[in-house]
Parts: structure tokens; C-alpha cells; sequence
């Protein structure tokens, strides 16, 4: 469910070839879409490559926050909410990567990429979930984020992630639902559980802010993205259509937002909010934040022990038809 | 009679919560991407059958108890479920044994339950026969691929059979709350599906190249509350919330 | 990198009866059996299929996009192909 605006492109001068350039924007301004076998600049291909499997190791490492409550969830009805869930990103991890081969980067490849540390991932999932509250802060403040950055992709011009997010995002329409009606029932029910609720939005609010990268003045990649079409909006833009219609829903909770510059501005209609710590985000991006070893080792552990597995589905497979070769001949 | 309708129902639905419980471990953790998928779908039908069941007793106890209650809030002692089911995930073997030598029985015993008299039952087993039937083939297709695959896979699938044999003979026990729900009509005798478990589980591991192994001893007490050292622990991590917040609505 | 490939399958989906199966995705599987199991697993979570084909991705042969106007151009000038091209007088009525 996740992108985060990380994708650094570097710098775009590989057009070489001035002409078929020129078509392929062409193509872009008009909004055709690009498919696998188009000719496109190396820099598209790269840049897709980089940010649909970003997106992708996100959805795979989300499932771990999550996944350490299923076991712990508070009712059956809950447990199978949320199985469902991170289930689902699951699925929407392997949607992506299955898009991200189409460009000739094969799932291993990629997966190697993660486990090594080379591949970035959502740093929002470097943070831990300590209550059942953190559950319900997810589904509506990182997947609402989430949902924000998701639905321009939906047009993005590159045929097979537009089409993988159109499915992730019909899919997921019931995350964000289901995490607001978790904090709702729980702050309706006890003082005790509202502030459970409170504690959650305080730890997930600034790292969900976050969530759509660097501001539009110190993310010097995003024109060419936007030029491509990968990206349709700024971070920021994305960053304050997510406050704007975020904050009415804390007050509805009766929960505060924890940042004392926030106002709404009555004239542009907008909330505005406070200075994003990005020496946070820096840190925790680059691999020092609460949970970041955590997650890779939660990861390499589940591949390694897994490999066994793998192999013997591929030996019986070569097996089979060994045998069937044999009883041909 | 109630109070046997009331524990017969509670040990089905025992069985599908703690195997759900189980399998929702793997949620994140399993070799492929593919395959954590796969098991959770496995998890969700045991999860969804545990809700449709503890429903049911509740109803039949006539005290008010829900679901929740009757999941969250029972003690070690008066859970019921089959040993088999709480046993630990351990490597992917394991669980795919465990899944396969369930679901080997729970597949002819759902088909069975269809006739119930009592017609919530076999509207139950009507659903759930049709979760069993895939849940059988997709832990029967690994058990041939593990079985037939690499050295180290033979003897991983190998082992996590010989640990969990000694579990399947409770599948078969017929006590005394058996004996009379089945004189009714309302209860599947579990002796009556041996043959074609045995059936089952022998092609199954004649096309794995598997030792099927010895009938033997067989360790039961699950239905009579008497659990193994793991399932403690198990309840400990299931019923923290409801145990930590009493009362509360999540 | 040491890690061998899995294979990777097409998998295709009909919704509903009446419908043609559709392209939907693909899973990785190292046989037929697995990517069956896999797309039914991965891509039915919300009852959307009645019917799955897998096919294996490295089996399909596709047109190449460099010949995209050979293969396709011609055809765009025979008109005469629709229904449009041919004028008849509104009184005959819906045709």
C-alpha cells in the first residue's frame, strides 16, 4: 500500500537518442501509455525500476509492524480484519513486483536487493507498534497517507503499475475504513482506551507526515517525474491534501493532533501545520531508527529459512520432468 | 443433551481457533510470498469456521456467552482442541504436516457432518467442507514436493511426520459425549473415517516417497482439557487483550 | 547472486460465465500445479473468478512493438471495414 517519495532519480541525461526522446514524451504529454516492450530512456526504466520496487519492498516489510498483532488482536472479528489486511499487502507487494518485472528485474534480483540494504523501503515501518491502538493509527494514518499518494499512480503512464495500482487500490479501499472504525470503537468504549488512541496518534502522526518525502523545495528529482507522469502531484501538495482531511477526522475522535503550530487558515481553507523534524527522517531512512535492523533481520530470516523450501519445489519440478522425458523416449 | 451439544461444538470450534491461531503466525514469515498468502487464506477459513462454531455453543449454552467469550476468556483446562492442532508451527514440515494430516480427516468428517440432524451443524459443515477440500490438496501438493524434492526436504518432511504421528490418533477417539450425539444423529463417529484417512494419507506419501510410520502409541487429552507444554503459552499470547482489559468493547 | 529463478506464470481469470478469461497478473511457481494453486490464492481473495488459466510467461509470443506499423498500420485505412462507411437513408430505419 505504501510508496514514499524516495525515488532519487539521478540526473536525466541519458536521451540520447534526441528524436525518439522527443516521441516518447510526445506519447507522454498525450497521455498514452507506455508498455513494457516501448521503446523508453534508460532514465524512465530506471526510475521505474527503483520506485515500483520500493514500493513493493514497502508493502513486504509493512506487513511486519502489522503482523505483530495478529496473534494478539482483541477479538476474532479483529483478528481476521487484520490477517486480511496484511495479507493483503502481501498480494500488493507481489502485484508491484510483477510489474516491476515486466522492465526485466526479476523478483530475486529485487529481493536480494532488500535484503542486502542496497533497496529502500517506507522508513514508516521502522516504527514500532507497541499497543492494539497502533493497529487502528496504521489502517487510517499510514494507509491514509498511503491512499493519498496512491491514486494519482493509478494514471501513472507506465501501463503495468498503473494497472497493479488500480487493483491495490480498489483492494484497499477497506484499510483505512477498518482502522478508523478500530479508534472509534475503542474511544467510544473507556477513557482508558481513548487514550491508548492518543498515545498512538502521537507516535504515528509526525513519522505518517513523513510519509511523502522530502519537501517540494530540497527534492530536486521530482520535475522530471512529473514530466514522465510517474508522479502526478508534489509531495507537498500530497502532504497537505492528507492534513486537510485528516485533522477534522482526529476532532471527530475528539483526539488532538499532536503539534501546537497547527491552524486552520481561514482564507485558503487549509490546515497548517508545523516543522517536520527531517533530521528524523534522514536518520531513520539511512537505517537508524527504532526498528530498522529489526525488520531486515525479520526478512533474511523468513528468506533463508524458507530456501530449503524453494529449492525443493524446483528440484521436484526438474524431477517430474526428468521423468516425464524418460517415459517419452 | 445440551451440555453435549454445548462441548461437541466447542471442541469443532476449538480446533479451527487454535489451528487459525497457529497459521496466522506464519502471516509475514513463510519461504515464498506466494505461499504467506496461500496460508493465510488457510487461517482466515479456520478463523471464520471458529466464529460460525463458537457462535453456535454459545447459542446452545443458552448463558449469553459470544464467540469472544468463549475464545478469549476459558481457561487452559477447558479448552478442548485436539493436541494436534497447538502444536508449533516449527519449520514449514511441520506445519504443512500438521495442516495435511487435519485436514485429511477434517475433509470425509465436514462431508459426514452435512447429514447432521441438527441442521446449524450441517449447515456449517456445508461451508466448511469445500475450505477442507483445498486446504487437503494445497498441504497435500507440498507434502509430495517437500517429500519428493531435495535430500534436505525428504528428511525435514520426514521428521515433522514421526513428531506429529503420535497426535493423530486422538482424530479417532470416540468418548462418551461422541457415543451419544452420534446414537442421535447429530455427531460424526470419527472411527468411521479412519479407513479413508489412512487411504489418503498413504497415497499421499506413496506419491512423496514417505515412510508412512507404525501405528503406535498415541498421545491424547485434548478433549478432556489435558494440553501439551506449548499450549500455555499459546492462550498466554491469544487472550492478552481481552485478559489485560477486562470488559472492554474493541 | 546464488538464488535460482522460480518461474514466473501468467495468470488469467474469467469473473464471470460469458465473460472471456482476462489477463490479471502473474505469480511465481516452480510448476503448473503451484501457479494454479498460487493464482487462485493470490488473485481470488474477493471472489472475482469462476476459472483460472496459468500460462507460463517464457510460452507467450508477442508481436514485436519495433513492428507495430507493419502489423497494424494497413488496416487503418480500410474503412470500408465499418459499419459507418456505408450511408443508408434514415426511413429504412435501425440497421
Amino acid at each position: 500500500m505504501y510508496t514514499q517519495a524516495l525515488n532519487n532519480l539521478e540526473a536525466v541525461s541519458d536521451i540520447e537518442d534526441a528524436e525518439r526522446g522527443a516521441a516518447f514524451q510526445a506519447r507522454i504529454d498525450n497521455e498514452e501509455k507506455i508498455e513494457p516492450n516501448d521503446w523508453m530512456p534508460e532514465g524512465y526504466r530506471k526510475t521505474l525500476v527503483r520506485q515500483i520496487s520500493q514500493h513493493a519492498h514497502s508493502e513486504i516489510v509493512g506487513m511486519l509492524p502489522e503482523g505483530n498483532w495478529i496473534t494478539r488482536a482483541p477479538t476474532l472479528k479483529r483478528k481476521a480484519a487484520l490477517l486480511a489486511k496484511v495479507q493483503d499487502e502481501g498480494g500488493h507487494g507481489l502485484y508491484l513486483y510483477s510489474a516491476a518485472e515486466t522492465l526485466g528485474a526479476s523478483r530475486e534480483e529485487l529481493n536480494e536487493q532488500l535484503l542486502s540494504g542496497k533497496a529502500k523501503y517506507s522508513s514508516i515501518f521502522n516504527y514500532p507498534t507497541l499497543t492494539w491502538a497502533d493497529i487502528g493509527a496504521i489502517g487510517w494514518l499510514v494507509d491514509g497517507a498511503a491512499i493519498m499518494n496512491q491514486i494519482p499512480l493509478c494514471r501513472c503512464s507506465f501501463g503495468p503499475y498503473s494497472r497493479a495500482m488500480i487493483r491495490i487500490c480498489k483492494e484497499e479501499s477497506f484499510h483505512q475504513r477498518q482502522g478508523y472504525e478500530l479508534l472509534l470503537t475503542m474511544c467510544r468504549s473507556s477513557e482508558e482506551q481513548k487514550e491508548m488512541v492518543q498515545d498512538a496518534l502521537n507516535r504515528w502522526w509526525w513519522p505518517s507526515l513523513m510519509m511523502f518525502g522530502p519537501s517540494d523545495k530540497d527534492s530536486q528529482h521530482s520535475a522530471q517525474s512529473m514530466a514522465w507522469k510517474i508522479k502526478r502531484f508534489t509531495n507537498d501538495e500530497l502532504r497537505q491534501k492528507f492534513v486537510d482531511a485528516t485533522v477534522p477526522q482526529a476532532h471527530y475522535l475528539g483526539l488532538t493532533i499532536p503539534d501546537a503550530d497547527l491552524k486552520l487558515n481561514e482564507e485558503t481553507g487549509h490546515w497548517e501545520y508545523g516543522e517536520i523534524d527531517w533530521s528524523e527522517f534522514a536518520r531513520v531512512l539511512k537505517g537508524d531508527g527504532p526498528c530498522n535492523k529489526q525488520r531486515m533481520k525479520a526478512r533474511q530470516k523468513a528468506h533463508e529459512d524458507g530456501a530449503w523450501v524453494r529449492e525443493a519445489a524446483l528440484a521436484y519440478s526438474e524431477k517430474k520432468k526428468s521423468r516425464r522425458g524418460q517415459q517419452a523416449a | 443433551m445440551k451440555d453435549l451439544l454445548f462441548a461437541y461444538i466447542l471442541r469443532l470450534a476449538d480446533d479451527a481457533a487454535i489451528l487459525g491461531q497457529r497459521l496466522g503466525e506464519w502471516c509475514g514469515h513463510a519461504p515464498t510470498l506466494e505461499e504467506d498468502i496461500g496460508l493465510a487464506n488457510v487461517a482466515l477459513d479456520h478463523i471464520g469456521q471458529a466464529r460460525a462454531l463458537y457462535s453456535y455453543a454459545g447459542e446452545v449454552e443458552g448463558k449469553g456467552r459470544d464467540e469472544d467469550q468463549l475464545c478469549f476468556l476459558r481457561k487452559e483446562r477447558e479448552f478442548s482442541n485436539c493436541l494436534l492442532v497447538e502444536q508449533p508451527n516449527g519449520d514449514f514440515a511441520e506445519t504443512i504436516a500438521r495442516q495435511f494430516f487435519f485436514s485429511a480427516f477434517m475433509l470425509p468428517f465436514w462431508e459426514k457432518m452435512k447429514a447432521s440432524k441438527d441442521e446449524t451443524l450441517a449447515a456449517i459443515a456445508a461451508k466448511a467442507e469445500k475450505e477442507a477440500a483445498y486446504h487437503l490438496r494445497h498441504s497435500a501438493e507440498w507434502v509430495i514436493r517437500l517429500g519428493d524434492g531435495t535430500e534436505e526436504s525428504r528428511e525435514r518432511m520426514q521428521d515433522a511426520i514421526e513428531l506429529l504421528w503420535p497426535f493423530t490418533g486422538e482424530l479417532f477417539e470416540a468418548d462418551d459425549t461422541v457415543k451419544v450425539l452420534v446414537a442421535e444423529g447429530v455427531a460424526v463417529d470419527p472411527a468411521s473415517i479412519r479407513d479413508e484417512w489412512r487411504e489418503t494419507v498413504g497415497k499421499v506419501f506413496g506419491q512423496a516417497t514417505l515412510e508412512m510410520p507404525e501405528e503406535g502409541w498415541a498421545q491424547t487429552g485434548g478433549r478432556s482439557g489435558m494440553h501439551t507444554e506449548h499450549f500455555g503459552h499459546l492462550l498466554t499470547e491469544m487472550q492478552y487483550m481481552q485478559r489485560a482489559y477486562p470488559g472492554l468493547k474493541w | 547472486m546464488s538464488e535460482k529463478t522460480t518461474p514466473l506464470w501468467e495468470v488469467f481469470i474469467r469473473s464471470r460465465n460469458g465473460m472471456a478469461h482476462r489477463h490479471v497478473g502473474s505469480v511465481h511457481a516452480a510448476d503448473a500445479e503451484m501457479a494454479l494453486q498460487a493464482a487462485r490464492d493470490v488473485y481470488t481473495r474477493r471472489g472475482e473468478g469462476l476459472s483460472i488459466w496459468v500460462v507460463p510467461s517464457a510460452e507467450i509470443v508477442a508481436s514485436d512493438p519495433g513492428s507495430k506499423d507493419m502489423m497494424f498500420e494497413p488496416t487503418g485505412t480500410k474503412i470500408y471495414r465499418h459499419p459507418t462507411f456505408y450511408d443508408i437513408p434514415e426511413e429504412v430505419g435501425n440497421m
